[in-house]
């Protein structure tokens, strides 16, 4: 670490304009977590770090140790994710993706694992172009990796077995709550069996099967709701990205264009 | 006050201060930028700052394609001999000018003042994309070309609004996404060239 370039691989998760020419990036990097860099003159055209620094790009980086920030010396893409690149809700969902590890995530604590979850999901995002299903198991599993798992077996209050049927979910609690316990605790939501089922899969799953799960429209909404309550429970506050996300999925059902080809499956769950 | 400025008497040490605060000038530019108007004649000063007040006093934006301008509609949008059936929408008013450098077009403009970006709260209400769909109504439009810059935000945008403009029966075009002039091919990033290659184009 005391070395005063190193080299490392990461995702660029956010970046801004900085000076005339040079970008403030943010990097998730697999070594050192993540990272704060600057990278000289790559807004111009012809910079031969331009590309290889945008959102949500995986690089192979080089990085000399600056007072206060790094400083990108090379830059060389591993994997651009060029579907994601063309699918504006694939973008949306990578958008939504950076902007949670960036707000889970402190600076320069390692993470390797958190990496290679963010990895792969980009990586099967650009494969499969399923945008929907992937981004929620990605905030089941973030939640899980934080400590934040969230209790899907027994109920998080009396540590009893929960029945298979339709029980409450609570955030502050910790998760699934039986109904005894549930009924009576205003800030919890009901939660379907077929919900439960899901998270449960997807809680000792990886990330393939995730992908391969079919989600009724209903049911679809149904997790999405308690994941991100449970997300804004733990951040203490709503991701920017959150509204974007909900107003694409309204505006392409306006326009007549399917956001997820989910919405139509009636699967078997 | 900061301190670096203290030595100076007072207005002058204000002087360096506002001009600290410009982008790209440090305090020792700022100093030396002070000191150069303070030694040079009284209407060269004068005429700078005239020049930074109707900069604020005498400009607006042009309420057809929103660029910044002191008529309106701008110097573009009152040009009799411009095409107008094509429109170019980029992010900012600044984008316009190196378009003009090329004389290769001859359309309108519309400025969009910003991009789509949902990790800063940027939203579509946030631009001046309702002002387009209402320009592409009222007129006799073919063609709208993106020219919004090719990263992240500027593509999403992009698709954004081609999703709002497609139904409408004009053609949309985007800027090509290639290698720059002058540039290295072993420099070139991985996304830059898919697309250079994708669309390649025969040589006559």
């Amino acid at each position: 670490m005391s070395a005063r370039v190193y080299r490392t691989t990461g995702i660029i998760i956010k970046r801004h304009k900085f000076g005339e020419a040079d970008r403030l990036l943010t990097i998730f990097t697999a070594d050192c977590g993540k990272v704060r860099a600057i990278a000289k003159g790559a807004m111009r055209p012809g910079s031969k770090l331009g590309g290889n620094v945008e959102l949500l790009t995986h690089s192979q980086l080089m990085l000399a140790r600056g007072r206060n920030l790094d400083i990108v010396t090379q830059a060389q893409t591993l994997d651009t994710f060029l579907s994601i690149r063309d699918s504006l809700e694939l973008m949306s969902c990578g958008f939504y993706l950076a902007e949670l590890v960036d707000n889970f995530t402190e600076e320069n604590v390692e993470d390797r694992d958190l990496f290679e979850l963010l990895l792969a999901t980009l990586r099967i995002l650009s494969e499969t172009g399923e945008g929907e299903r992937i981004v929620r198991y990605f905030e089941l599993r973030l939640l899980g990796h934080l400590g934040y798992s969230p209790q899907l077996q027994k109920c998080a209050n009396c540590n009893r077995m929960l029945q298979p049927e339709a029980n409450y979910y609570s955030p502050a609690q910790g998760g699934t709550l039986c109904r005894e316990c549930g009924y009576p605790y205003m800030a919890a939501s009901t939660i379907s069996v077929n919900a439960q089922k899901v998270l449960r899969l997807w809680q000792r799953s990886d990330i393939a099967i995730a992908g391969r799960v079919k989600l009724s429209a209903v049911l679809a909404r149904e997790i999405k709701s308690i994941l991100r309550d449970n997300i804004r429970y733990v951040l203490e506050k709503q991701l920017k990205s959150i509204e974007w996300m909900d107003r694409l999925a309204g505006d392409s059902n306006l326009n007549g264009n399917k956001t997820a080809s989910h919405n139509n499956d009636s699967g078997p769950l | 006050m900061n301190p670096d400025f203290l030595p100076s008497a007072r207005p002058i040490s204000r002087l360096i201060e506002e001009l600290n605060k410009l982008p790209g000038v440090g305090p020792k530019s700022a100093q030396r930028l002070a000191y150069h108007l303070l030694q040079s004649p009284p209407e060269k000063s004068r005429d700078l700052a005239e020049a930074i007040i109707s900069l604020k006093q005498n400009l607006r934006l042009c309420s057809v394609c929103l660029n910044i301008t002191d008529s309106d509609p701008c110097g573009i949008c009152s040009d009799g001999t411009r095409d107008i059936t094509r429109i170019c929408v980029v992010e900012e008013p600044i984008d316009i000018l190196p378009l003009e450098r090329t004389k290769k077009f001859h359309g309108l403009y519309h400025v969009l003042h910003g991009v789509i970006s949902p990790g800063d709260g940027i939203k579509p209400e946030d631009l001046h994309i309702r002002e387009l769909l209402d320009r592409l109504t009222s007129n006799s439009i073919i063609e709208v070309i993106l020219a919004t810059n090719p990263n992240a935000e500027g593509e999403a945008t992009s698709m954004y609004i081609q999703r709002l403009v497609s139904p409408l029966g004009i053609r949309v075009t985007r800027l090509a996404r290639g290698l720059p002039f002058g540039g290295d091919l072993e420099y070139a990033d991985d996304v830059t060239l898919s697309r250079a290659l994708e669309g390649r184009q025969e040589m006559y």
